[in-house]
Parts: C-alpha cells; structure tokens; sequence
C-alpha cells in the first residue's frame, strides 16, 4: 500500500469532473419533477446531447457550440416527450423509457462517422496566479468553463425555486395542478418549459462526457449513468444544494475507489466498487429524514376537462 | 396460470414454425455484451459476423442482439434466439456461461458456442477462446521498454481467469526487460463503461504510470491518455489504430471471422460436435497490430521476435521457472504450463502487489 501516490490536489479536481454531467442531468430533472412531471427519458436526453455536441464540436472546432447544439438537441428530444405527455395524454413512465431507447438508438446512427474521432479541446480557464497557487489552484481555479456553469445552475435554480414568482408557480403546478390551473396558471405550458429546461441540462450532460470527461463519442457511453440521476433526484428530496452534494460524493467516491485500487489499498475491491452507490444513498436518505417529500401531483397527467 | 400455459404453448408453437420456415438458410445468433460500435471487443465479433454473411450469402441469416447484460437477462435473450428459430448461437462474453448452459439444455437441436469460457453441460456447447497473453507477452516486452516511470498501470475487467491470465503474461515479459517494473492494477468491474474506463486511466496516469493496458473493451482510456500526454498505450480486441503512432504503439486483435465461418459451415454439413478451441497467434485468432514508430527499432524487433517464437510454438509465454505470488514454486526452469492450470488461473505471479478480488 502507497497512499503518498494519491495527490488530493488533483482527486478532488478530478472527482468535480466526475460529478459535473450528473450534476446537469440531475439539475434538470429536479426542474422537471417539481412541476409535477417524472421524465425517464434522461438518458436518452443525454446520450443524444452527447452525439449533437460531439458532432457539432468537431465539425465547426468550437466545443461551446457543440454545448448549445447539445443542449438544443436534448431539448430538441424532450419535445417529443411533452407532446406525449402533455398533450397526448400518454403514461409518463411508458414515454421516458421509450425516450432512453429512441435516444440510445438515434445517438448510435448519428454518431457512426464519429467513431474515433477527437473532438477539440476546450480551453480550462487559466487565471494568472491564482491557478498556480499550489492545491487551491487545480482544485478552484483550473477548470474548463461548463464545470463553473454546472455549479452556477444548482444556485440558480436553488434561487428561483425558493425566492422568485416563478418558482412559486412551477412548485404550485407541481403539488397541485388542479388548484394551479383554477388560479389561472398555464398548467401544461409550464410543464412544457420545465420539461424543455430538463432536456437541455441533459443534453449539457452528456455533451460534458462525450466532450470534456472522456473525450471520445462512443455508442452508449452514458452507460454509468443510467440511473443515478434520477435516484440522485429523490434522495436529495428534490433540493438543489443536496443534489449538489449527492453528485459530488458520487463522484468523489467513484474517484476515491479508483485511486485506492491503484495505490494497492487492503480492502476488497468489491467493496469499493459498489461504494459510490452505497455511500450516496446513505448519506442523502440520512439528510432526508426531515420529511419533505416528492410534489403531490408527481407522475399524474393534468387535463383541464377532467 | 393458465395464461402463462398458453402463452408459453404460443411462444414454443411461434418458435416451431419459425425452426420449420427457416429451414432453407441457417439461422447464426450472436450475443453481444457491448455496442458493435464499441470499437474493441463488441466490434471485433460483429466483423466475424459479417465475414459469415460474406461467406454464405444467401445461404445464411444472422441476428444480433447487442448490450445484453451478464447474468439472468443474458438466459432470456438466449431463449428468444432459439425460440426463433436460430440453429447457431454465439454467445460472446464470459458471463453468458451458465446462462448458454442452461439455454443448451432446453433446446437440444440448437447449437451453441459460447466465448471465453469452459463450462459444456450438454453436447450441443462448444466453447472456444483465444490465447490472448500470448499478445500481452508481447505488449509487456514493449511496456517495460517503453516506461521510464517503471509504473505501468492495468485497467482489468473481472477478475476472471482470462484476465488475470493477460496481467501475469504482461508482467512477466515487462519484467524481464525491466527488473524494476511495477504493476499497478485497477478493476473496473465492468466490460464496457467509457466514462469510468476513462477514469481509471487517469488516475493510473496521476499516480505516475505511464503505459496504460487495458482489458476493458472501449477506446476511452485510449483517450485519456492521449489527453494526457506523454502516456502510451496498446488496442486491445481491436487494432484501434485511430490513435496511432501515439498514444497506441500497438495492439492485440482478435480475429474470430475463420471459426465462426468453420462452425456455420460445420451445422450446414451437419458435421458440428461440441468442442473446445483455444487458438493463439500461431493459427491466427490473435493478431499483432502494427507496432508504430513511437516504438525504437531494437524494440520493435525484439517484440516481432517473441510474436514469431510464439507463433511456431518455439517459445511458451508460461515458461518456468516462475512463482507463485506468495514465493511458492510453480513452473521449475524450462517448464510450460499446461492448459487446464492456464484455464483456471486464479493467482498472480511473484513480483505483483496486492489481491486478486474473490
């Protein structure tokens, strides 16, 4: 054993890199849920978020294109749930799965000229002195800029959701519709919004994996990711700071586990394996315990008729 | 219950008239654990799969079935095949082993071949592999010429024999180019997952090593360590050749379309019986990727040697004397090990730290 081969410096900023396409999915669906609608569709958001940003990223050579064509594509998807749900009427849980395998299949077609190819490199952000200072540099000051934007979002949807009018409205349609639309709110509007807002943090998502995490595009390579998100979303009992948490313990013990293994750690690997999943779960439905629970009209399609 | 009596009554009936439709072109089945657009292992099947569309036409319909988990969704997956009416099955990935049995014996008639493993319960499973430490022999010589950091790192799977075959292999030959060559081995736990493959590149890199194996089947730690620079690594499955002459200097290629051309013909002749083939780089399962200028002359020949020893069978990449990782005898000086001990290779060799995951 040689923990002196791990460097915190850099496991702590490679385990904010780890966490940070969880942390958009999860953001998104947060938005989602709480307007009342479950959308498993996240990763079919996300792998198709991942192929648009690649593709766009290497044909025109800019990767923050490729972010918007991600976040335009992912959205671009989720339209197909809202009309499903919203106005057809459609199974919320029925839509998302088929939304993961339509956008696995799609994402697998579009991306087959893609195979090997590297996408350009996005920039880190390099801050004269400050990303040199020894140990807070790699860790505060040595990202690429999605990585700021990921951690902006969770603070700005924290903010919106608790402090503005739009918030109110988007929790109210989310715990009771019937009630919301009898004010006069736009019940299937706002959805539509949440759910199009959903769609692009996926899309950001995976665009982050395909381009930045691994880089490569690779048939189904949100593979880890699955599910995470959406559990992540519940365990954090649909608070945006704890999502934040969640993601980045995730991350971190993903991370932690790899580098213990290499530094020849005496503890079964099987048990560092299925450790990020553990640890998070535990930590989060410990936080949990104060009661606050999913929106009341979670899952539930809304018709004005009805 | 009566339900599920007739629908299964259906399914076996569907099944039936399927079997005596398809009677004219052979029906192959191919179990896929990752995408065939995986670029390593996945791809490397499906190419064989093509080459019997290629061979036989007409004369042949093949089905795919990609991303099947190991375990329980491997039987039912394994059931639907043969339930349509498939006289062939390949199932391609270590953990289909007792799934492809238990399959086998519920369909006596139907064929099955089943990868890297050594269970075959009834006459109608094959199993066949191929010799894929002979190709880490010769990566580890390249790796312990090529590392100045002496750490290289290995990305394994599971730890199942197989792997734990191509980790010895490759340590063995590393160190004996270079005495102080360590191993620093990270299980990822999984065939196929490009973001945690890639993760566990990095971290290797970040603790030092700066030739990176893997026994995973995606091209992701490829590029971490591109990403990361002055790192080298090897294709493995597939030659991977997109990230030439650096950071891969070469790679181990399986080509399994020769067998999978002589079984469909062997069931179309009606001269199959159930066998086990484990080919090597001699009779052409295992292929050496071009070994890229990145890699000095003197250790490219040296390399190109060892592939031809172990092609004429002149030299067995298990020659003793090795020991045991806990400094017990194994292989007495010139001594080769035998299949049955390779089959089942459960311990690392002297000179590798820590645990193989029980």
């Amino acid at each position: 054993m040689d923990l002196s081969a791990i460097n915190p410096a850099l496991l702590i900023a490679s385990l904010m890199v780890a966490a940070t396409p969880l942390l958009f999915a999860a953001i998104g669906e947060l938005v989602v849920e709480k307007s009342g609608v479950l959308n498993l569709g996240v990763e079919g958001m996300m792998i198709v978020g991942a192929v648009a940003g690649f593709a766009t990223a290497v044909e025109t050579g800019s990767p923050l294109l490729g972010f918007v064509a991600a976040a335009g594509a992912g959205a671009t998807l989720s339209v197909l749930f809202a009309i499903l749900t919203q106005y057809a009427q459609a199974n919320q849980v029925a839509s998302g799965l088929s939304l993961t395998l339509f956008g696995l299949g799609m994402s697998a077609l579009l991306g087959q000229s893609y195979v090997g190819v590297k996408p350009p490199q996005m920039q880190k952000i390099d801050l004269p002195v400050l990303s040199d200072l020894p140990v807070v540099g790699p860790i505060l000051f040595g990202h690429d800029p999605m990585l700021y934007l990921a951690i902006a979002l969770i603070a700005a949807v924290w903010a919106v959701i608790k402090f503005s009018r739009i918030g109110l409205v988007l929790r109210a349609v989310g715990e009771n519709h019937d009630a919301a639309h009898a004010l006069g709110y736009k019940v299937v509007r706002i959805r539509i919004l949440a759910i199009l807002f959903g769609g692009a943090c996926a899309g950001l998502g995976g665009a982050y994996i395909s381009l930045i995490r691994v880089p490569q595009w690779t048939e189904g390579m949100t593979a880890g990711i699955r599910w995470i998100a959406l559990a992540l979303v519940v365990f954090a009992s649909w608070k945006p700071w704890r999502v934040l948490l969640g993601a980045y313990l995730f991350g971190g013990v993903t991370v932690v586990q790899l580098n213990l293994q290499a530094a020849g750690v005496a503890i079964p690997v099987e048990y560092l394996a299925m450790s990020p999943y553990l640890i998070t779960i535990l930590v989060l439905v410990i936080l949990s315990a104060d009661k606050s629970s999913a929106p009341a009209a979670l899952g539930r399609n809304f018709h004005a008729a009805r | 219950m009566k339900l599920t009596n007739l629908m299964t009554s259906a399914a076996v009936a569907l099944g039936l008239a399927t079997a005596a439709l398809a009677e004219d072109p052979t029906k192959v089945g191919f179990v896929y654990v990752g995408p065939v657009g995986d670029g390593g292992w996945t791809y490397e099947h499906d190419q064989g799969r093509k080459a019997v569309v290629a061979e036989f036409g007409d004369k042949v319909e093949t089905v795919y079935v990609e991303n099947v988990a190991e375990g329980p969704d491997a039987e039912r997956v394994i059931t639907q095949m043969a339930l349509q009416g498939a006289d062939l099955i390949f199932t391609t990935s270590f953990g289909y082993m007792d799934p492809t049995n238990n399959v086998a014996a519920k369909f006596p008639k139907v064929k099955f071949e089943h990868a890297t493993g050594y269970k075959r319960n009834t006459d109608n499973v094959s199993t066949y592999s191929a010799r894929f430490y002979e190709g880490r022999a010769v990566q580890g010589t390249i790796a312990g010429h090529m590392t100045e950091s002496n750490i290289i790192g290995y990305i394994g799977s599971y730890p199942i024999p197989e792997v734990v075959r191509g980790i010895n292999s490759a340590y063995i030959h590393a160190k004996k180019v270079n005495p102080d060559v360590e191993f620093k081995i990270v299980w990822a736990f999984t065939w196929f997952d490009p973001a945690k493959e890639a993760d566990a590149a990095k971290v290797l890199i970040e603790q030092g090593a700066d030739v990176i194996l893997q026994h995973t089947d995606s091209t992701a730690p490829q590029a971490a360590a591109q990403a990361a620079g002055n790192v080298i690594t090897f294709g493995q499955a597939s030659d991977m050749a997109e990230y030439g002459p650096k950071p891969r200097v070469s790679s181990i290629i399986d080509d399994w379309a020769p067998y999978y051309i002589a079984r469909t013909k062997a069931v179309m002749d009606g001269t199959w019986t159930s066998t086990d083939t484990w080919d090597g780089i001699g009779a052409g399962m295992v292929g050496i990727g071009e070994i890229s200028d990145a890699v000095p002359a003197e250790v490219k020949a040296e390399a190109l040697a060892i592939k031809a020893s172990l092609a004429d069978g002149s030299y067995h990449a298990f020659t003793g004397p090795i020991n045991k990782q806990d400094g017990s005898a194994w292989l007495a000086a010139g001594e080769t090990a035998d299949d049955g001990t390779l089959a089942g290779m459960n311990f690392y060799v002297e000179g590798i730290d820590g645990d193989i995951p029980q």
